[in-house]
């Protein structure tokens, strides 16, 4: 049961890392129906600039908390940046073009960022600091799980709440929603596309960018390759939820998270990404659009 | 108020304005008429700048407005009620209101706009809380024209109000459409494909024909006109 309690809680960390980048996935394939490729790099990038800003403010004698805290900030505002800009270089020159150029552009993008990195860094694993501090209390909870692991799914859990209140609440939010349901209604009521696609990278990228933050600080090493991987299960995550749905990516990143966990405690680790897929197959099998996606009638 | 000078609009290789040339004054109802594919839509969709025209000019009270983006043009004073209403389906009715008012920051005079179409549509009332998605036709279409009255629009372009409904729900629309017209002295562009009864809202009609006007004369000799009972009134 202890051992049960354990992998329960480590599917629930990882799940939360994955549903933190499949929801910038869905809501960009929301609003222009593109995947984005080069998101998991933007993860990766956020990670990156974590680990340069935390070991600045630790030369400088910072303490723990406000490390944390500000290489976060720094993380956020950096990969926010990226994304915007590489809508604005990557895909708005081609919104009007086949629904496969940026497509492409963004395989590319991917690419061009992970090289980046390669060559501006190192192709070496770099010991990544844990920034989340320990709590006290978790001591008693040591065999089943971490501090780690409960930060991540507290940060997550509060991120999502947020996005949440944002989306439903605010005006930019309702704005998304309609831009996402009907883009040229949007633009006949004044919605300023081009700023609801930037805002939408933004969010998405700062999201990403609290996940890279999280789980390198709990694995403890990074490297410029980190985002391919996580960002192909992350959108695996957002499909099998169904693209285009925010609770369904959130809902497919514990699944998958969970599935991972399961099947690398009781089966093998060698299995875990078998398992992974497998069951993205089954589900798409008997769910083409996903758990909670829309079926697939076009509306005219 | 509005002017299109030699409007011509493109879709890819196709053209399919093939300069136009339309004005309208201050406090009017004019009316588009034409078959179905003579560019009505496209005229419209080239007012609010959705597919901006290739070549031509459009004046909205004297700026030329045919480089503008869509929100600029809406900023101005200029709302569309698209053809098929284009409801944000999943969208609440109160949130599809809001959603007109867009642009605006006046929020108390947003609540007092929205009493006001409540008053023109009073179904419209009980259904604040539903999604846009599940009313009837003709409720979606009051609420479209809602939804473009929340811009405080001085020019509202109607597209096909009337397609697919009930004679009935036409009726009252219709004489929404005059009320607004009277009552907020709100300019209307009114394109139909069941000209008798946009010639009987209108002051002024425009006959297009594949992509070009044909024909301009007030309501009342379009109605007498031969060639015009003959082509569209089935008479």
């Amino acid at each position: 049961m202890e051992y049960f309690v354990q992998l329960f809680m480590g599917g629930l960390t990882r799940g939360s890392i994955y549903a933190l980048i499949a929801l910038g996935y869905t809501m960009v394939y929301g609003i222009i129906e593109l995947i984005n490729f080069a998101h998991g790099e933007i993860y990766m990038i956020g990670a990156f600039t974590a680990l340069i800003i935390a070991s600045v403010l630790t030369l400088h004698g910072f303490n723990e908390i406000a490390i944390f805290v500000l290489a976060s900030l720094a993380a956020v505002i950096y990969s926010s940046a990226y994304g915007f800009t590489i809508e604005k270089i990557a895909y708005k020159p081609l919104r009007h073009a086949p629904r496969l150029s940026p497509l492409i552009s963004a395989i590319g993008m991917s690419i061009f960022l992970q090289n980046y990195v390669l060559l501006a860094q190192t192709s070496d694993f770099l010991p990544f600091p844990g920034l989340i501090p320990e709590f006290g209390f978790m001591k008693k909870y040591e065999h089943i799980s971490s501090s780690a692991e409960l930060m991540i799914f507290l940060t997550t859990a509060v991120v999502m709440v947020i996005l949440t209140c944002v989306i439903k609440f605010t005006k930019i939010g309702k704005a998304m929603r309609a831009t996402a349901q009907d883009r040229k209604m949007a633009m006949l009521v004044g919605v300023d596309i081009n700023r609801i696609i930037s805002i939408t990278f933004i969010i998405g990228s700062a999201l990403a960018a609290v996940g890279g933050v999280l789980i390198a600080s709990h694995i403890g090493q990074i490297n410029f390759y980190i985002g391919f991987i996580v960002g192909i299960k992350a959108f695996t995550a957002a499909v099998l939820g169904g693209i285009g749905s925010i609770p369904g990516a959130v809902l497919g990143g514990f699944i998958l998270g969970w599935t991972e966990s399961f099947a690398t405690g009781y089966v093998s680790s060698d299995y875990e990404d078998v398992f992974a897929f497998a069951l993205l197959v089954l589900i798409l099998i008997f769910r083409p659009a996903g758990l909670l996606g829309k079926s697939g009638s076009q509306k005219v | 108020m509005l002017k299109l000078v030699n409007v011509k609009t493109f879709y890819g290789n196709i053209q399919a304005l093939k300069g136009v040339d339309i004005e309208v004054s201050e406090g009017e109802i004019i009316t588009l008429i034409g078959s179905n594919g003579a560019g009505k839509t496209t005229t419209l969709m080239s007012i609010s700048g959705i597919t901006s025209p290739g070549s031509g000019e459009i004046f909205f009270r004297g700026r030329p407005i045919h480089n503008m983006s869509p929100d600029k043009i809406v900023s101005l004073g200029i709302s569309q009620v698209p053809e098929g209403r284009h409801i944000f389906q999943k969208l609440t009715v109160m949130e599809n209101l809001h959603m007109g008012a867009f642009l605006r920051t006046d929020k108390d005079s947003i609540s007092e706009d929205i009493e006001y179409v409540f008053g023109l549509f009073p179904i419209l009332t009980e259904r604040r809380h539903q999604a846009g998605g599940t009313l009837s036709g003709g409720e979606q279409q009051m609420l479209a024209i809602s939804r473009a009255l929340m811009a405080r629009p001085r020019l509202l372009l109607l597209d096909e109000p009337s397609l697919g409904l009930a004679p009935k729900i036409v009726k009252q629309i219709f004489g929404i459409i005059r009320k607004i017209n009277s009552e907020q002295k709100t300019t209307i562009f009114l394109v139909e494909q069941n000209a008798n009864l946009a010639l009987q809202v209108a002051h002024r009609g425009y006959v297009m024909e594949n992509g070009k006007i044909v024909l301009e004369d007030s309501s009342d000799r379009l109605l007498s006109n031969e060639a015009v009972k003959k082509a569209y009134l089935g008479l």
